[in-house]
């Protein structure tokens, strides 16, 4: 019978030390790339992981803190409004809710800075708002940022994050592809540069117009670069995929991407690039005289 | 089954009006062009030059395939980076020509596989709109069953844009926009009810110019021989039309057509 079997025992409380070391929340973080925990101070002021080198997402606001000169952004259509083109259900609150969180009206900033000095027009996605999804909202601020980047003809340095197209907007998140498509081509077709870095994740509608669409396109170490995701290739082919698939590096030795560039000389290199771009014989000319 | 879910059932047929028959029986001495090039010929593009009334024009559609065997060497319709790109050479030699260019679209989507990753898909499509946005030739693209994302975006940044009246376009899959937003494939139904995918909702929304009708008043399917007789003549006044405009008007008309959404 079950009750001669029972064994006799008492219960005891767990005590702090069985619980192991004390650690206070947020000292350490898990690093997305290679697993490991990293004790937070050693991530540093660019948020890179000290053992794969892997730079960890940052906010649009934290990405203009790095990379443009203090004090010199001038933000451009703020004002531009998320729609709900589709009637879908709940969308305008997970909007406000989103712009409460992060501080941003949209999944994209763009405005016009100075990086060492060059004049520019700027463009930075940010992964925290829905995925960076491109909705209408996201297509017109691109579409403007380069259509008055064309009128006072300065170079465009675009950071894209994406998981791809927004959802929610359906069709009309599909049309912003073609329509930033067609505004690059225009800004392009005058002769100004357009410079692309992809930010971990750059992926889908995005990865399929205006990411691909630079006259250079460089990226941060160990970020997520592709068309279809991970999970539906798999799907579609019904085996699993190496690490290193889709990954920057993968993506550059495949010949899609210019140069992979670490975040802490990334504002050089940016400033760099403008520079050879900003080259005029009128300008040789004042040099010389 | 929702009424759009019924729409998709019927815009996936693999009996409905193909590429091949356009090719074979509406296009005149239609030669078919292979290869990007760069890579290889991907077959789940047909493209090619050949003539509607006299005009000659540049042909371009997804094939998906009548048979098992067909449909394999097809990809059923998804094009690999090499489709595009093998498009994207035949619009810009039509551009050399002056020759218009219509496009007829069935895909379920760009295909996602790993050489298609590998070789840049996202590349290729981006090229593509890009690259159309600013063709100097009068450019139609006719959605003649599944409109799949950018994989049929990159065929149809177009003057004028139509649908089959039984076709869809849409940003993705009803099923995976279920399986995206709600987790579930099964609420595909629901989500194509939501996703306003059909014909006569786009039509409705500005996203497409005209819905081809495949039904007569009768609500019979109208034959195959006629349906493309009506639609060549359509095609044909379009681009006469679309030819008389100077090539400034034309691109920013262009350009307008996707600069509202």
């Amino acid at each position: 019978m079950r009750l001669f079997k029972k064994r006799p025992y008492i219960s005891l409380q767990k005590t702090e030390a069985q619980n192991g070391p004390q650690v206070p929340d947020g000292m350490f973080e898990k690093c997305p790339n290679c697993q490991r925990p990293i004790y937070v101070k050693s991530l540093g002021k660019s948020r890179r992981c000290p053992n794969c080198h892997y730079t960890f997402r940052i906010s649009a606001q934290e990405r203009l803190a790095i990379t443009i000169d203090a004090g010199t952004f001038n933000e451009w259509n703020s004002k531009v409004k998320t729609v709900n083109p589709l009637d879908f259900p709940d969308y305008e609150n997970k909007i406000t809710k989103t712009q409460a969180k992060t501080g941003l009206t949209e999944a994209v900033l763009t405005g016009e800075a100075q990086i060492n000095g060059h004049k520019t027009a700027i463009g930075i996605m940010d992964s925290h708002f829905i995925m960076g999804s491109m909705g209408q909202a996201v297509g017109e601020k691109i579409t403007r940022l380069f259509e008055k980047a064309l009128e006072k003809e300065l170079p465009v340095v675009l950071f894209t994050a994406s998981g791809g197209a927004r959802m929610q907007e359906g069709i009309f998140s599909l049309m912003q592809m073609a329509k930033t498509s067609a505004a690059i081509k225009r800004f392009s077709d005058k002769g100004l540069f357009y410079l692309t870095v992809l930010t971990d994740p750059t992926t889908g509608g995005v990865t399929a117009s205006f990411a691909m669409e630079g006259d250079i396109i460089l990226a941060e170490p160990g970020s997520l670069v592709g068309f279809a995701g991970k999970r539906v290739i798999e799907q579609t082919i019904k085996a699993s995929l190496p690490d290193d698939f889709q990954l920057a590096e993968t993506v550059m030795k495949n010949g899609f991407i210019d140069q992979i560039i670490e975040r802490e000389k990334l504002k050089q290199v940016i400033a760099s690039l403008i520079d050879m771009h900003s080259y005029s014989d009128e300008k040789e000319g004042e040099r010389y005289e | 089954m929702s009424e759009a879910m019924e729409m998709v059932k019927e815009a996936r047929k693999t009996d409905r009006l193909s590429m091949s028959e356009i090719a074979t029986d509406m296009i005149e001495d239609f030669i078919e062009l292979h290869g990007d090039r760069l890579y290889k010929d991907d077959q789940a593009i047909i493209g090619g030059i050949g003539k509607i009334n006299g005009l000659p024009v540049t042909v371009i559609g997804n094939e998906k395939g009548k048979d098992v065997k067909e449909s394999m060497r097809r990809n059923f319709g998804s094009p690999h980076p090499e489709g595009y790109r093998k498009s994207l050479r035949l619009m810009k030699q039509a551009e050399k020509f002056n020759r218009p260019i219509v496009n007829f679209i069935n895909t379920s989507g760009a295909y996602c596989g790993v050489e298609a990753e590998e070789r840049g898909q996202g590349e290729a499509i981006a090229k593509n709109l890009f690259e159309m946005s600013n063709l100097n030739v009068p450019v139609l693209s006719i959605i003649m069953g599944e409109g799949g994302s950018g994989g049929a975006l990159a065929l149809a940044l177009a003057d004028e844009v139509w649908m089959m009246e039984y076709s869809i376009y849409s940003i993705l899959s009803p099923e995976g926009f279920a399986s995206i937003l709600w987790k579930d494939a099964k609420r595909a139904s629901e989500a194509a009810d939501l996703m306003r995918l059909t014909s006569f909702d786009l039509k409705e929304l500005g996203i497409v110019e005209k819905v081809i009708a495949e039904k007569n008043h009768h609500d019979e399917w109208i034959e195959k021989q006629l349906l493309m007789k009506q639609m060549k003549k359509e095609i044909y006044d379009k681009l006469i039309n679309l030819r008389k405009m100077s090539k400034e008007t034309l691109l920013e008309e262009r350009y307008q057509r996707f600069r509202k959404f």
